[in-house]
């Protein structure tokens, strides 16, 4: 009985394999993300992202009246699952395109295999080394630390201050970070009075904090992202510390303003344009594709994030490389994105080329600062 | 310095006060079981979360942490009656297993319940610091967590030396069987013991959770910090287990302000190797005989 009923599913799952294969072929997508692990609030609505921009696009007929297909796996933020997830991408799925890598570890650890294929790849993480030296096949669309790192710099002179305390935790966003910031720290006349770290699941950096007090700081930067930070935060208020607060683009969600409270006033940080859309002007043209997005996003799935927009980009640069390379072929649809010129994303306006494969400027940046408990651009 | 010093103390003594009472916690039920209960951080999560939660549903803040402490209580007796129990005359060491079993179901259960996100919880009475000399300064919320530690640990003194009922647990922890001829009901007292230690756990999550926030996973590493705290106490001694927790949390802070912050956890957990090495029973436990 058992076997008759798996002869008949067998049949039945033959027969819609065969039906399919009278449609038209589907331009495979694939996608590796961390939606589960430590990374899921970057990866979670990712994945949404990429659903929703699919069904989307196929709803209006996807590319010259071939359909999208979203093949997915979950990395949950492991480097060495993010390698087999590729190489099944690649070898079973015989996918046509990659967009994916959540963080930077699974993107840095999946480029050897995809050269070696040689297929387009779109990473959605954040290190300058992806992109740097560049690599035939690779591509990104997030903004670097390195830019954080200017950014912020470039603030900090406005403010004409120069010595500054650093306070970074110890993953890997936080550490590249910190690499960026000393790196560019000479060229840009800041000195580093301070540079205290913390672990990322620590509760109290008071003591840190308390030796940064005693150091002859005009500022603090602080390097990092999920609940940390906003302790860091908390921490500086609790010591009576009255110096301006820098943190990274990391940061940039509503989680932490709640997380902060009141403590929160007056940080400032280095954000994407997505979460001070409405306060662009009229005429900045990326307001109507960030309002787009987020209204989109947010009547499916709630409150909007960065980490999502950088899905969008990704699959949209892909999306409108395969329309101008009029197919999947992989090499066709490479060269165009490196071809890749005034492209409207949610990070900013993107102008790839070939030496240049993530293709953002200084400008993507929009330096924030928290009041009354939202995000308002300084000016 | 001296005032860096100070802050450093302040720091330590209120980290400490948390490790002191999940210690507590720790070395309530060893003392009535021999078990080291692993779900004892995820009691103290718990308390935090289900005390936010209750705050975010409009209950005001006296309630709502009364209602989660008494709720993790209720999560205390249930573990004991649904997982322990039922494995009464098991080998220790099983029912340990069971314990870590229950902390990653119940870790599982608030990961459903609450998602992934940290939750903050406002302070009992303000954000604003209290400046002491020097320039350190004292968050209201530190004052909370050090007078209710000793008040907390005050009490479980007052309930093993001078009630029937202390001294009945008390009786369980030197000699089960005894405890059972001279008619004391060991299963009951077991259940107390889970009940007590819930509730301990839970107020400790409570009036950290201002400070730290919290999360399904925040348990984990404070679990880990009290059961240190219990066995540099010398597990199974509960004044032992809090003064552990204050040398445990004043010698982080210590160690994170004048050697580096990067080594705060190691500094801690290699107090805790060397005091086993050359203390095995803990600085303030007793030198075990074994019976023969």
């Amino acid at each position: 009985m058992k076997d008759n009923q798996w002869k008949i599913i067998l049949a039945a799952a033959l027969l819609m394999i065969a039906s399919l294969a009278g449609a038209v072929e589907p331009i495979k997508v694939g996608s590796f993300l961390s939606v589960t692990g430590p990374a899921s609030f970057l990866g979670d609505p990712e994945l949404r992202t990429l659903q929703m921009a699919v069904d989307g696009i196929n709803a209006k007929g996807g590319i010259k009246g071939r359909p999208l297909e979203l093949i997915h796996y979950d990395t949950g933020g492991n480097a060495r699952e993010a390698l087999n997830f590729v190489k099944r991408l690649i070898q079973n799925d015989k996918v046509d395109i990659i967009v994916g890598g959540t963080t930077s570890g699974d993107s840095l650890a999946v480029i050897p295999e995809v050269e070696k294929a040689g297929i387009p790849f779109i990473s959605l993480a954040g290190a300058v080394d992806i992109v740097e030296p560049v690599k035939k096949w690779v591509f990104k669309v997030a903004h670097t630390d390195r830019m954080a790192a200017a950014k912020i710099f470039e603030d900090l002179r406005k403010r004409g201050l120069t010595k500054v305390a650093l306070i970074t935790g110890d993953g890997g966003f936080d550490k590249s970070g910190r690499e960026q910031l000393l790196k560019l720290a000479p060229t840009s006349g800041i000195t580093f009075v301070a540079d205290e770290s913390y672990g990322n699941k620590d509760t109290d950096m008071t003591p840190q904090l308390t030796k940064i007090r005693s150091s002859d700081a005009q500022a603090i930067i602080n390097f990092g992202f999920g609940q940390a930070p906003a302790i860091v935060t908390k921490n500086i208020k609790q010591l009576g510390i009255n110096l301006p607060l820098y943190q990274s683009h990391g940061v940039a969600s509503k989680t932490f303003i709640d997380l902060a409270g009141a403590a929160a006033e007056g940080v400032r940080l280095p954000a994407a344009a997505l979460v001070v859309a409405e306060q662009l002007p009229d005429s900045d043209p990326q307001k109507p594709v960030l309002l787009a997005y987020r209204n989109q996003y947010e009547a499916k799935y709630g409150p909007v994030s960065t980490f999502g927009g950088h899905a969008y980009d990704g699959l949209m640069i892909a999306v409108a490389a395969m329309e101008r390379a009029d197919g999947a072929d992989k090499a066709k649809v490479r060269d165009e994105i490196e071809k890749t010129r005034g492209f409207i994303g949610t990070a900013g306006v993107f102008n790839m080329s070939p030496t240049d494969h993530m293709g953002l400027n200084l400008d993507a940046f929009k330096m924030v600062e928290i009041h009354h408990g939202v995000w308002k651009i300084v000016e | 310095m001296p005032e860096q010093l100070l802050q450093f103390l302040v720091t330590g003594i209120t980290v400490g006060s948390l490790y002191a009472l999940v210690g507590l916690g720790f070395a309530i039920i060893y003392n009535a079981s021999d078990v080291v209960n692993f779900a004892q951080g995820e009691f103290v999560m718990l308390g935090a979360m289900m005390a936010i939660a209750l705050l975010s549903a409009g209950f005001p803040l006296p309630l709502a942490a009364l209602l989660a402490t008494l709720l993790t209580v209720l999560v205390g007796l249930l573990l004991e009656r649904f997982a322990i129990e039922p494995a009464a005359g098991a080998p220790v060491v099983t029912t340990i297993i069971i314990t870590i079993g229950a902390a990653i179901l119940l870790r599982g259960v608030a990961l459903l319940l609450w998602g992934k996100d940290f939750h903050p919880m406002p302070a009992f009475s303000g954000d604003a610091p209290i400046h002491l000399l020097g320039g350190s300064t004292l968050l209201p919320q530190s004052l909370w967590v050090m007078g209710v530690t000793v008040l907390l640990v005050a009490l479980v003194r007052v309930f093993f030396n001078r009630t029937l009922l202390g001294k009945a647990l008390l009786a369980c922890s030197f000699n089960r069987s005894a405890a059972q001829l001279v008619g004391i009901n060991v299963r009951v007292m077991l259940r107390l013991a889970y009940g007590l230690s819930a509730g301990l756990g839970a107020l400790a999550g409570i009036l950290i959770a201002p400070i730290t926030f919290s999360s399904y996973e925040a348990g984990i590493m404070l679990g880990l910090k009290g059961f240190s705290a219990a066995i540099v106490g010398g597990i199974g001694n509960p004044m032992g287990a809090v003064a552990g927790g204050l040398l445990l949390g004043v010698l982080e802070a210590l160690g994170a302000g004048l050697i580096s912050s990067g080594y705060k956890d190691a500094i801690a957990f290699l107090f805790v190797l060397m005091v086993l090495f050359f203390e095995p029973t803990g600085l303030f436990g007793h030198k075990a005989a074994e019976r023969v």
